[in-house]
């Protein structure tokens, strides 16, 4: 980051309000983004996509969505998986009832039928907020985790919950490697990330933080709490539904209710708070961050454990997951309540005046 | 009638242990602010705690005598509890002091995690038998009112008691004492509380410790029931709702709340779920929680919250 922004002159109102008002930036980000729809195919194995890239990618996509309702909102939610569960089976329910479904609007439809679950279960955050509303959002969770299992019709009748979806086709081109996986997620993650990007910093964007700064002053200042909170209910379970879509069709292609369960939702939620809270990129950091540190902790442990002589089981990874997992947490909150992204402006602060005292 | 009585009265018996656990959620949060999430994994870390050491006492002693064991056993939790209450104030609670709730809340998510995993890594992940010698054979009351009588299981009828002692004791506890005083005093206000002089930290690990021993009586009467397993953990989220209805600073409403979720899961479960499949038990709770504070946003005990600018 050896770069300043001296020197670039903004002329039009356009030019100060882009994304990336620095011409350095706008290159680096080119760079990547070719960098992932164009080397990242041909370079990266099967296992690499299907273990790490494609989680990520949908992950990122869904903590995106947490992240506009509890960073952005500060609505706290703990019923994210709720959300992706009723995107998921609700995209499967116009795929497989709708003759010629196409992959992506039922994928869209999946997402709207989660808005709307969203906005149901939003309704509570009018009425009560913070620590009571973490446990409404509970309720969603607990609701769909039965709702899916014992409601027949949704899950097209199968006995134990488990659906499967087959054939995906994308504008005729066949949803069957992982390469066509990884740029199907790629292509709706960069989509919707630039949509809610724009959105969190627009009018609408503003009234959600007015709202989470403080609601009672948010509201003498003529935001309507209720439009501001029902919107991020619906935007935030609408992108965590196509997420939640994306996870089933694409990610697992056949599942069943548990794979929503409760400790997906929490696990959402520490994307979000490691990520940072109130901001897109500290998203995907989270969501990089927990996808990957499990595989890391299984190729390390058994190491280290070799290293010292003992013999690590696989119970004692997954317990040893947890631990770090927990441990990070409250670290992060400690430490760095503003989580990765803030790491990552601070060095880049630091980095830019470096190496000059001044 | 005999039947719907025997459902009440099961619903009243559950309710009971819900509120066991639910007291712990009430405690902490009336003297710290601090919404204890991780209450679910300290009843499971103190349940598998108490029956690994009745395990492993006979073991390392030699000494075979059940009670001594289990006498042993639920001394030795209680000191880990401590430690464990000790630590969690130490390492994290007094890094966030005058943080927001909901910072706190994650917290003891993390917490959560972090005890699960240690839990099991230390005692092991198997279904593990706390035997306290509960009884487990039914008894029939009122048989000269109802044909057949109502059953009633005996274990869930010690269960109750247990349970209303506790309370009682709490009770005496944060009323007459002086530390239960100070207790009340830092739930008030902190700021207040520390300007006359009372150590904030020091109540923060007492009310901890408190918490961690009500959650090992959970986890002892529940464990008896079904068997120490990680499945214990989810009591908490069992028992959230009946926090929420009883209201989160009062420790009545922690019974009472109880008693209605207990009540009402049994009831709706009985009566209501053949009609939509069953299995409704666990969130008709959280719905009736809900639509509860849809008219009363601070629970049936709580106190009144007021907003100011």
């Amino acid at each position: 980051m050896f770069y300043r922004e001296n020197g670039q002159f903004k002329t039009s109102y356009a030019a100060d309000q882009q994304i990336f008002p620095i011409a350095q930036d706008r290159i680096a980000i080119g760079l990547i983004l070719a960098f992932s729809v164009v080397a990242v195919p041909m370079l990266a194995s099967d296992y690499l996509f299907r273990a790490i890239l494609i989680p990520f990618l949908i992950f990122s996509l869904a903590a995106v969505g947490v992240n506009i309702l509890v960073g952005y909102c500060g609505q706290i939610s703990l019923g994210s998986g709720a959300f992706m569960a009723v995107g998921a089976y609700g995209a499967y329910n116009f795929f497989v009832r709708v003759p010629n479904m196409p992959l992506i609007p039922a994928l869209i439809l999946g997402g709207v039928c989660s808005t709307f679950f969203g906005i149901l279960f939003g309704l509570p955050s009018l009425r009560v907020k913070g620590l009571y509303l973490a446990v409404a959002t509970l309720a969603a969770q607990f609701f769909s985790d039965w709702m899916f299992l014992r409601i027949k019709w949704f899950t097209n009748d199968s006995p134990s919950g488990s659906v499967s979806v087959s054939n995906l086709q994308v504008f005729g081109f066949e949803i069957e490697s992982p390469v066509s996986k990884y740029l199907l997620c790629l292509g709706i993650l960069m989509v919707i990330g630039l949509l809610a990007k724009n959105l969190v910093r627009s009018a609408i964007g503003r009234e959600w933080m007015a709202i989470r700064d403080m609601d009672v002053a948010a509201s003498v200042i003529g935001i309507r709490p209720m439009y501001a909170k029902l919107s991020a209910f619906a935007v935030s379970s609408f992108i965590i539904g196509v997420a939640g879509a994306l996870w089933g069709f694409v990610y697992l292609g056949a599942w069943e209710p548990a794979a929503f369960s409760v400790d997906q939702s929490f696990k959402m939620l520490f994307m979000v708070i490691i990520g940072g809270m109130g901001s897109i990129m500290g998203s995907f950091f989270g969501a990089a961050f927990i996808v990957v540190l499990p595989i890391a902790l299984n190729q390390l442990l058994p190491v280290l454990g070799s290293a010292i002589g003992l013999e690590i089981s696989t119970a004692g990874i997954s317990h040893a997951e947890l631990m770090v997992f927990g441990a990070l947490i409250v670290w992060f909150l400690i430490v760095e309540p503003h989580g990765l992204a803030k790491l990552w402006s601070i060095g880049k602060q630091k980095l830019r005046l470096w190496p000059f005292p001044h | 009638m005999a039947f719907f009585l025997e459902t009440l009265l099961g619903g009243l018996m559950a309710g009971m242990l819900y509120s066991l656990v639910a007291l712990g959620f009430v405690l902490i949060f009336k003297a710290s602010g601090v919404f204890n999430f991780a209450q679910g994994a300290m009843v499971l870390f103190a349940a598998l705690a108490m029956a690994r050491f009745a395990e492993w006492i006979p073991k390392w002693t030699g000494i075979e005598s059940p009670v001594v064991a289990t006498i042993g056993a639920f001394v030795i939790a209680a000191a880990v509890m401590f430690v464990v209450a000790w630590l969690i104030e130490y390492l994290v609670l007094r890094h966030l002091v005058n943080q927001e709730g909901t910072t706190l809340l994650m917290a003891t998510l993390g917490i959560t995690y972090f005890m699960e995993g240690l839990g099991q890594t230390v005692f092991g992940s198997d279904i593990y038998k706390i035997d306290i010698g509960m009884p487990k054979e039914p008894v029939f009351l009122l048989e000269s009112v109802f044909e057949g009588g109502v059953l009633i299981n005996k274990e869930d009828l010690i269960a109750a008691v247990i349970a209303a002692v506790l309370v009682a004791l709490l009770s005496l506890f944060f009323q007459k004492t002086s530390t239960g005083r100070a207790l009340r005093a830092v739930a008030d206000d902190h700021q207040a509380a520390q300007s006359i002089g009372i150590p904030l930290n020091r109540i923060w690990v007492i009310v901890w410790c408190v918490a961690g021993i009500v959650a090992l009586v959970a986890g002892m009467i529940w464990g008896s029931k079904l068997g120490v397993q990680f499945s214990l953990t989810t009591v908490a989220l069992r028992a959230l709702p009946v926090v929420i209805l009883g209201g989160l600073t009062s420790v009545p409403g922690a019974i009472i709340g109880g008693l209605i979720i207990g009540v009402g899961e049994k009831l709706s479960e009985v009566f209501l779920g053949p009609y939509v499949g069953g299995g409704i038990e666990i969130w008709f709770a959280y719905v009736l929680a809900l639509a509860f504070l849809l008219v009363r946003p601070q629970g049936l005990f709580g106190e009144k919250i007021i907003d100011r600018v």
